[in-house]
């Protein structure tokens, strides 16, 4: 423990400063600064390549900054000396491919964290997890290996075994990109829920209507910085950033907004 | 069902507002894969009963083709067999029934020493190549003394022939005169196949565990896990089911090869006692004997190694092509 800083909706719950990060020669994130507030939920926005996948992997510490800072609850995450399998339980994550464990049923992908991290007995652990996969809807396949669910499917028991281990906040890293068009809705509206019960999120998205539509406040990213931050319908209807402009109006050329 | 969901969210621009928030919609979701199609009263058209019996001729006629040749074959290398002018000689002495049927109960029980041999040297191999294994994943400055020390091991044991680790251990350990030292050739026996193989089997396992892709690391330790945890829950189990055949094709070298403890002299195992009754009667059918026998174990043990694999759906891919 850096600090115990009282948090309240209006300071600044989750906190990145000076964030940078590149692979090799390649500068991905160059300066970024985002303060984002409890119960909020903030969509990440940018071309491929603009860093949105890597800021969400150096929140949740699986990729080490070369500069800046990433602070939760008053928490420096960054700090060398933090124990960074506590830090993970308290920021879930979820990726574009799943990456559910192949060989367990859904029920043990599950309940993996919360009975080989947090010592939780197997009873009390399954009954947990089969009341979070009720949650996403999912409690008749709790057998199932993630092979026999459709995509849509594997994402949500993917959503319910990062919300297992109680997260501070949730990050999302296009995890609509991989499905087929049918199978998006039932993926957002699990997003616009918990949304709804106050969970603070983190969405990196290209979904422009969720965005739009659940989203508090809109960030784009280029160039390894924040180019623009806002209220959706001003960043997505009345971009100032001409950068902003140009991926807007390719997207609608796109036919996708 | 009264609300059809939209196939996806309807960008800011298009005119209906926004769905309601926060209700259950899951309709949305796609088909079940593993869900079956209701029987209807289905019969096959002209066409597919064409191809069927097309197929059928077609594969009733390659059987055909295939057993007039595999019995043509056959003849052919009985017929130059028997004709060869040292046929009666070596049929005397490689094949003597009588004689086989008699030299069986003792070399079937040195069999049974080779079995259990095999067991016990195969779980210290596994023991031995699993910690190499990963020792060689440890990733920082830290631990490069333990990867120094996994390389050098694996280097070294797979280098080495078999035969000489053998006779350096058998004979050499005990000749340093140690009393806390095993002496029984044995126990140096087994170490040395410990030892060789562990080097073996251990890269087998490191290219399982290096062929888990990283995304399921990322995954595992995302969620709180340590390394460790995430080794032993998520990328082991996954690696161990990918290597299975090779696991098995070095287990199978290992029953035979235990037959080499017997250039130790005191191990009598199925090639010793082969040896020790050829050399009194000069008649080979021992060495012929313990052939077969060996190869009856290790044909069902892949078979059922195999079905094991295909019934706990380990094995990937599949299809008919």
């Amino acid at each position: 423990m850096t600090g115990a800083a009282e948090t309240s909706g209006t300071e600044p719950f989750l906190q990145i400063a000076g964030l940078r990060k590149s692979y090799g020669a390649t500068v991905v994130l160059r300066d970024i600064t985002l303060d984002v507030r409890r119960h909020e939920c903030v969509a990440l926005i940018g071309a491929s390549g603009s860093g949105k996948s890597t800021l969400l992997r150096c929140i949740n510490l699986l990729e080490v900054v070369d500069d800046g800072t990433v602070t939760l609850e008053g928490r420096e995450l960054t700090d060398p000396r933090v124990d960074v399998d506590a830090v993970r339980t308290g920021v879930g994550i979820v990726f574009q491919a799943f990456n559910l464990f192949p060989h367990m049923s859904v029920l043990d992908n599950v309940t993996l964290a919360p009975r080989k991290v947090h010592g939780i007995r197997r009873s009390t652990a399954e009954r947990d997890a089969l009341e979070m996969l009720d949650r996403v809807g999912l409690a008749d396949r709790a057998r199932a290996k993630p092979d026999q669910l459709s995509g849509g499917q594997q994402q949500r028991v993917a959503i319910a075994r990062a919300l297992v281990n109680r997260p501070a906040v949730m990050l999302f890293d296009e995890v609509t990109s991989a499905l087929d068009p049918e199978l998006v809705g039932e993926v957002l509206d699990l997003l616009a829920e918990l949304k709804n019960d106050g969970m603070t999120m983190l969405v990196a998205t290209h979904e422009m209507g969720f965005a739009r539509m659940v989203a508090d406040r809109v960030v784009f990213l280029a160039d390894g910085v924040v180019a623009e931050a806002g209220p959706p319908e001003q960043v997505l209807g009345d971009p100032v950033d001409p950068r902003t402009q140009r991926f807007l109006r390719r997207i609608i050329d796109a036919g996708r907004l | 069902m009264t609300e059809v969901p939209p196939a996806s969210w309807p960008g800011p621009d298009e005119p209906e507002g926004p769905p309601a928030i926060g209700a259950h919609r899951y309709a949305a979701t796609g088909p079940d894969p593993v869900a079956t199609v209701a029987i209807d009263d289905w019969t096959p058209s002209a066409v597919e009963v064409a191809r069927r019996a097309y197929r059928r001729r077609r594969s009733v006629r390659s059987a055909v083709i295939a057993a007039v040749a595999t019995v043509v074959l056959l003849a052919v290398v009985v017929l130059v067999l028997v004709n060869t002018p040292g046929w009666p000689k070596f049929r005397e002495r490689f094949f003597d029934l009588s004689y086989g049927w008699e030299v069986l109960p003792d070399i079937a029980e040195g069999l049974w020493l080779n079995i259990r041999l095999a067991v016990v040297c195969e779980i210290g191999i596994l023991i031995v190549a699993l910690t190499v294994a990963l020792a060689r994943t440890l990733r920082g400055p830290v631990f490069f003394p333990i990867r120094a020390a996994a390389v050098a091991y694996t280097d070294l044991f797979r280098g080495l022939p078999l035969i000489l680790v053998l006779l350096l251990l058998g004979f050499g350990m005990p000749s340093l005169k140690l009393e806390w030292l095993p002496t029984s050739a044995l126990f140096w026996g087994c170490a040395a196949l410990i030892l060789t193989y562990g080097a073996y089997v251990s890269e087998v396992l490191r290219a399982g565990i290096e062929s888990v892709h990283p995304s399921q690391r990322a995954a595992a330790r995302s969620l709180g896990l340590s390394h460790g945890r995430t080794m032993q829950y998520v990328v082991v189990p996954q690696a161990v089911r990918r290597v299975m055949p090779p696991l098995l094709n070095d287990l199978v070298a290992l029953i035979k090869d235990t037959g080499l403890i017997s250039v130790l002299g005191v191990v009598y195992d199925a090639v010793l006692n082969a040896q020790i009754e050829t050399a009194q009667t000069f008649n080979y059918t021992p060495y012929v004997v313990a052939g077969v026998l060996f190869v009856l174990i290790t044909v069902p043990l892949t078979r059922l190694t195999d079905w094991v694999a295909r019934r706990q759906g380990w094995t990937g891919g599949g299809g008919q092509v």
